[in-house]
């Protein structure tokens, strides 16, 4: 279990933008009359990225208000699902994934990095751009050692391309989402051991290959 | 060694198309309706025959389960809920198919759906999985637009594929808290009996399987259990994502063969263990809620449920952590504890109490600032946690521990001993926290 509690500087008041409003109505429509409780998750996801990637309590009470439920219940889930950022985070919120399969290849030279360019965990850079937490297991143990920040997975780091990627970042130049080396997904680096009927031991080259559709973007609006 | 053609994931790597034109080329949505057709008993006659066992960790009969569910009720709905909250640590094979090869989980809800009776699939993604939610979502889309699932679709089976997501709680993985969390609530599990197939989602029937054991269904019904039975040892059957990480040359995901020997697996597809064979100090094979096993005894075993449960270790999700001897053994498994502490729901107390006494200890035992007897102490106390819990949270907290305590006792002895041989250390006098 870990301790979370809501921050101490809190806005007056929180209000879905109209889109998020509407997209929050066709997710209760997903469920069951009467079961729209269950959509209290993705609320207060939705109203976390609204509000800079982190939760105030006024957020917390709209959602009771828009799904029914008593202000404490959507505060306990708020407070059990360590997603839910209690506390403003950095424009880039890295979370560093530090759980065993990292650990053995090498979250320890990620950690130093993040304290000597960004600082202590859960602070916010002067800047406002950065800031960072070790969290558990991200589920990219085959691309250790990893981070997520904010949305996206970068994954297969080492010390220098994770420095390089913060840089990227602060400067405001694109990124490339996923393994930093070469990698397209969770293949064996170097070439493909299984799968070459169809694909080609470089992936590209077999009767299945389809590049285009390998590049794609699973987010289409990003 | 298993071919090409005999693999179910034949887009793992994301090479090829994700999309349902796609999905189609490589033999998804083949006649689905035909598979109906055949109805209900014949499909978990199938499943059955098929020999396939659970991929979510505990290898229950997944055909077995799906025949728990009662008769279809038009009062009371029946639910499928796909268990997507991957993650155990180790395990990144789920992501896989949701972002690489969505429609086989699509396709595979709608069978699994239509053999249970339900009346809808409820799919939970783990939160951080953002851009897989997405593509499971795309590929949901794709197959509600070409009438594939929905309310009047060309399955005559009106069937709605819900995609749904959590916000970063590992205890959602386990069955019954995932409802709960589906529910809108804290992921606390419930207790069992009643079982989710009479009293599950919304206290209607309910029953929750792994993505990959959904996502495999369609081919095995398609190809025959047969053909699926004839791959793995007796009562191991078929083929297997492997997640191997760690001190291997290239870490990867791989379908291969279930009861393929481990110096196989790692040799074909992982490039060798870092450093040579010689090089190998333990393995964890299945997940981190599964014991460690030391070099010697796994380098020749067969990867299946019963072979490693005979190490006193299991296959779990087949996450394979490969650990070469510069690991400091404890410290891996101390950061386990940590990690166990740090999911732990906080309902049941042997869990929430011990899973922060055992990372204390282990922390210290990673200095040696520990005595010897504390050994035994510790062992003594992840037993009384083992099995007096509500769900397995606290056996899979306790058992890495053992593991350890199992195999590697003289490594802890030894840190001990140079921590008490050093000159600037303070005294442990108290014996545990």
């Amino acid at each position: 279990m870990s301790t979370r509690r809501l921050a101490e500087n809190q806005p007056e008041s929180f209000e879905f933008t109209p889109e998020n409003r509407a997209w929050l109505d066709a997710q209760i429509a997903k469920y069951p009359p009467g079961r729209q409780q269950s959509a209290v998750i993705p609320a207060l996801w939705k109203a976390q990225k609204q509000h800079d990637y982190w939760l105030p309590r006024a957020a917390i009470e709209k959602v009771a208000d828009i799904l029914g439920m008593p202000y404490i219940r959507v505060l306990e889930v708020a407070t059990f699902y360590t997603m839910f950022n209690l506390e403003p985070v950095g424009k880039y919120y890295v979370q560093l994934c530090g759980t065993t399969p990292c650990l053995l290849r090498g979250a320890d030279e990620i950690i130093r990095v993040c304290h000597e360019r960004i600082g202590p965990q859960r602070q916010v850079t002067a800047d406002g751009l950065f800031s960072w937490a070790e969290v558990e297991c991200l589920g990219a143990c085959c691309n250790a050692p990893m981070v997520q920040i904010n949305d996206d997975y970068y994954e297969d780091l080492d010390a220098a391309s994770f420095s390089k990627l913060l840089d990227d970042l602060a400067a405001g130049r694109p990124t490339h989402i996923g393994p930093q080396n070469g990698r397209l997904r969770s293949e064996p680096f170097g070439g493909l051991t299984s799968l070459t009927e169809f694909y080609g031991a470089d992936g590209k080259s077999g009767p299945l290959s389809d590049m285009t559709a390998a590049h794609q973007p699973a987010c289409p609006e990003k | 060694m298993l071919q090409d053609r005999d693999r179910i994931f034949q887009n793992l790597y994301g090479y090829g198309d994700w999309g349902l034109e796609g999905a189609k080329k490589r033999g998804a949505w083949d006649n689905t309706k035909g598979l109906l057709e055949k109805g209900r008993e014949w499909i978990i006659n199938e499943m059955k025959a098929s020999g396939l066992r659970g991929r979510g960790g505990a290898g229950f009969p997944t055909g077995l389960k799906w025949s728990f569910m009662p008769k279809p009720d038009a009062a009371r709905p029946s639910y499928l809920v796909v268990n997507a909250d991957e993650s155990e640590p180790g395990t990144c094979k789920d992501r896989e198919i949701l972002r690489n090869d969505p429609h086989l989980l699509v396709e595979g809800c709608l069978v699994a759906g239509f053999a249970m009776g339900a009346s809808a699939a409820y799919i939970y993604v783990r939160g951080e999985f953002i851009w897989e939610r997405e593509r499971l979502q795309a590929a949901v889309d794709q197959a509600y637009e070409a009438n594939l699932i929905g309310k009047d679709n060309i399955h005559d089976y009106p069937f709605e594929v819900i995609v749904h997501h959590g916000a970063g709680a590992y205890i959602c993985g386990e069955e019954t808290a995932l409802l709960e969390s589906l529910e809108g609530k804290k992921g606390m599990p419930r207790l069992k009996p009643p079982f989710p197939a009479n009293m599950g989602l919304y206290g209607c029937p309910t029953t929750v399987n792994n993505v990959e054991s959904i996502a495999v269904a369609p081919t095995i019904l398609r190809r025959g259990a047969a053909w699926f039975a004839g791959f793995g040892a007796k009562n191991n059957a078929g083929t297997k994502l492997f997640s191997i990480s760690g001190h291997v040359n290239k870490p990867c995901n791989v379908e291969e063969a279930m009861s393929i020997p481990f110096r196989e697996l790692i040799e074909k597809h992982a490039g060798g263990v870092r450093g040579g064979w010689d090089n190998l100090l333990a393995v964890i094979p299945g997940g981190s809620s599964v014991r460690c096993v030391p070099a010697e005894q796994i380098i020749d075993c067969p990867m299946d449920f019963d072979s490693l449960g005979k190490l006193q270790s299991g296959l779990g999700t087949a996450a394979v952590i490969v650990m070469d001897k510069s690991t400091d053994i404890i410290r891996a498994i101390a950061r386990l504890s940590h990690f166990y502490k740090h999911e732990s729901c906080g309902q049941c107390t042997p869990c929430r109490e011990g899973t922060g006494w055992m990372y204390r200890v282990m922390e210290r035992m990673v200095e040696g600032r520990a005595q010897k007897k504390e050994i035994d102490m510790l062992f003594d106390v992840s037993k009384q946690i083992e099995g007096h819990t509500i769900c397995a949270l606290g056996d899979a907290a306790a058992w890495p521990v053992q593991g350890l305590i199992n195999h590697f006792r003289p490594v802890i002895e030894a840190r001990i001993d140079s921590y008490t041989a050093r000159s600037d250390k303070d005294a442990v006098k108290v014996a545990a926290e």
